[in-house]
């Protein structure tokens, strides 16, 4: 089994953000970037696949510049075989970086092809789908099971008020949500293998698309909250003021 | 609620940019299983005095124990600043466990790396790697702390090996360890160059740990007695490299210099919750961190944690060149454990009544570091170590 799990290099979630002079991006200095998040499922998803069919290889694809390689090497420490630096510029619209990786993809032998369900930066939520319908294949997006036996896919997705079973025949596309599985941690060993570890860089040239980032803003800082009292001797002074003066109740 | 922000660190002089890509991933890697392992469990471990043993297996699969070792046995290969870095995020959480981590490593693995003959070293490196062996280290006796040379532990060689008798004290993991190395006088008693260095499995008729009671510092560590009473010991258990006082002092140079590196992590864990405390505590109308008393405590605190990160990163990159001294590592020692007990106490102390719970942790770290402060050298005998450095004069 061949599976690729494509990685998405993001701000780190406790990072402090600041808005770079251009006002459509952010500015990079002194932001600690790591693996989005939710790819860590997919990789987490592809190191067990790979265990419980006793072999295979797992390959990383990313797509960025110079940097995105050190968030490769954390998916090749956690354990991935190699990796595909897709070397380019991502565009601001995701169907022009799903064209990228699915070129990449299209004819490359994999049996499945993981996502993250979103990156945590832009919270696009579209390359993996789109990806998947480039490639005229079968997808399933956000995922909280996945098990694969005899070339066949059963998934659970977490719907509206319940689980939705889906199934499908390989080759496949997947994002994969929280719930998936524990991602591990890269052991000492691992971060020392990763470095020897192949990873191929092929220069990509993404398309301008059809969508630009006019500007980017941050958040109204929230006000400070406050504390009414301890315990259930609180309780009445909360219900007056969620009522009179957040006004939820 | 007390530690439930995301711990970020402490980084005021951009150390970071002194630290490889491998570096940082070591240290982000251990920092992550501090979070998710250690924090949920140590303050109850704290409390009820028990060492956290099920967090064990997952730190060898980590491969925290012996990572400047190398990888053919077991170990990760790592370089010295990596192997600090270790430390640093380990003692974050609880002085305890990098205890637990410097024992293993640094008092256990490095002397049979050391001193070990090459049967010894395929034997036990793996084992104790892989966490299925537990090891401690017994310089220590009631008579003689800071003065080992002092030993009463004798080793007698028999005709088919050794015969050992003593009693060793304050020794760290004593109790669940599966091996100790033991260090006892071969020759006369007044003969410190008789001192050799034995592995002695703790299943061996005679010996027998003890836990010592009623501590209120490392809590969450198991310290313990050893009575040694005629134990029997075959030949080979020798350590046949080691040779004089000097053997376990090398020992201990490594162990200190980890030391250096721990006691900053629990610097920075102690600013880091006095620094968002301070932000969020209202008193008089306004957080308490608005005032100048406050400031200048958190702006000490810093200060001293930034000079102490990089007292630390120069020494590790030293020591990966071969040129951390001893009297190089004391000085790191000295002042790095001696820092973080002050910030401890200024921390605890910026935290009010808040301070003594422990929900929050910097009155569990300054406990903790006073154990610290006297074990692997007292403040005071680096001190003389440092003074007979730069004076050529021994004081002790
Ligand atoms: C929690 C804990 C864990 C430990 N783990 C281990 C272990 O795993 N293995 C091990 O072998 N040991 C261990 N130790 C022992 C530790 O190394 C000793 O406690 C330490 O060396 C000090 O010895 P002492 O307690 O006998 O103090 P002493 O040597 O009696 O010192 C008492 C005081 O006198 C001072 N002093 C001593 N000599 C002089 C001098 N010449 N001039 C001026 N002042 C002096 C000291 O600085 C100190 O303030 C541990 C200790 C503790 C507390």
């Amino acid at each position: 089994m061949k599976i690729a799990v494509c990685l998405r290099r993001v701000p780190d979630t406790t990072a402090k953000i600041v808005i770079a002079g251009s006002g459509t991006v952010i500015d990079e200095t002194g932001v600690k970037f790591v693996p989005n998040p939710y790819d860590e499922y997919a990789i987490e998803a592809a190191l067990s696949l790979k265990e419980k069919a006793g072999g295979g290889e797992t390959v990383v694809v990313a797509l960025g510049g110079d940097a995105v390689q050190e968030t490769m090497r954390t998916a090749l420490a956690m354990g991935i075989d190699r990796g595909v630096h897709l070397h380019g510029t991502p565009s601001p619209d995701g169907l022009e970086n799903a064209r990228v990786l699915a070129e990449h993809l299209r004819g490359a032998g994999y049996d499945v092809m993981l996502f993250g369900k979103f990156a945590v930066d832009d919270c696009g939520q579209q390359t993996g789908a789109m990806v998947a319908e480039l490639l005229e294949l079968p997808c399933a997006t956000a995922v909280t099971k996945l098990d694969i036996a005899a070339g066949r896919a059963t998934v659970e997705r977490e719907v509206e008020g319940g689980i939705e079973q889906a199934a499908c025949a390989l080759p496949a596309v997947f994002t994969c949500d929280k719930g998936l599985n524990n991602p591990r941690l890269p052991s000492l060993k691992g971060i020392m293998a990763a470095k020897k570890k192949p990873l191929e860089v092929t220069p990509v040239a993404p398309g301008a698309g059809s969508v630009t980032v006019a500007a980017l803003a941050l958040p109204p800082e929230r006000a400070a909250g406050r504390i009414v009292g301890e315990g259930a001797a609180a309780v009445p002074a909360l219900m007056q003021l969620l009522t009179t003066e957040a006004k939820v109740i | 609620m007390a530690g439930s922000a995301e711990y970020t660190g402490v980084d005021f002089y951009d150390v970071d940019g002194l630290l490889s890509e491998e570096e940082r991933a070591v240290r982000d890697t251990v920092r992550s299983w501090v979070d998710e392992q250690l924090m949920p469990v140590i303050g109850e471990c704290y409390i009820e005095g028990r060492f956290p043993r099920q967090l064990i297996p997952g730190m060898a699969e980590l491969g925290l124990f012996g990572a400047n070792l190398p990888e053919e046995y077991g170990c990760a290969g790592l370089n010295n600043v990596a192997y600090g870095l270790i430390m640093q995020e380990l003692e974050r959480g609880d002085s305890g466990i990098r205890s637990f981590a410097s024992v293993q490593g640094a008092l256990v693995m490095y002397p049979i790396f050391t001193f070990g003959s090459d049967e010894q070293k395929k034997h036990w490196l793996p084992r104790l790697a892989a966490g299925t062996d537990i090891g401690c280290f017994g310089l220590t006796e009631p008579d003689f702390g800071s003065n080992p040379g002092g030993m009463i532990t004798t080793a007698r060689e028999t005709a088919d090996g050794w015969l050992l008798n003593g009693v060793k004290m304050w020794i760290t993991n004593g109790s669940q360890a599966t091996v100790a190395i033991i260090w006892a006088k071969t020759g006369d008693i007044n003969d410190v160059n008789s001192i050799r260095g034995f592995i002695v499995p703790a299943s061996t008729p005679g010996y027998t740990g003890k836990d010592q009671k009623g501590k209120l510092s490392l809590r969450a560590s198991d310290t313990s007695e050893i009575h040694l009473q005629d134990v029997h010991l075959p030949k080979n258990a020798i350590l046949p490299k080691s040779g004089g006082i000097k053997s376990p002092l090398m020992c201990l140079t490594q162990a200190r210099y980890g030391i250096a590196w721990g006691a900053v992590g629990a610097a920075m864990a102690c600013y880091d919750e006095a620094r968002r405390y301070a932000i969020s505590r209202i008193m008089f109308g306004k957080p308490i961190g608005q005032t100048q008393i406050q400031q200048q405590r958190l702006a000490d605190m810093l200060t001293e944690v930034t000079k102490a990160q990089l007292l630390v990163l120069q020494l590790g990159r030293l020591k990966d060149q071969g040129k951390a001294t001893p009297a190089r590592v004391s000085l790191a020692k000295r002042n790095n454990v001696s820092a973080a007990c002050d910030i401890a106490r200024e921390a605890r102390r910026l935290l009010g009544a808040n301070g003594i719970l422990v929900e929050y942790h910097s009155m569990r770290h300054l406990a903790n570091l006073e154990s610290v402060y006297t074990y692997e050298g007292t403040h005071d005998m680096h001190s003389l170590i440092l003074g007979q450095e730069i004076t050529g004069l021994g004081a002790f």
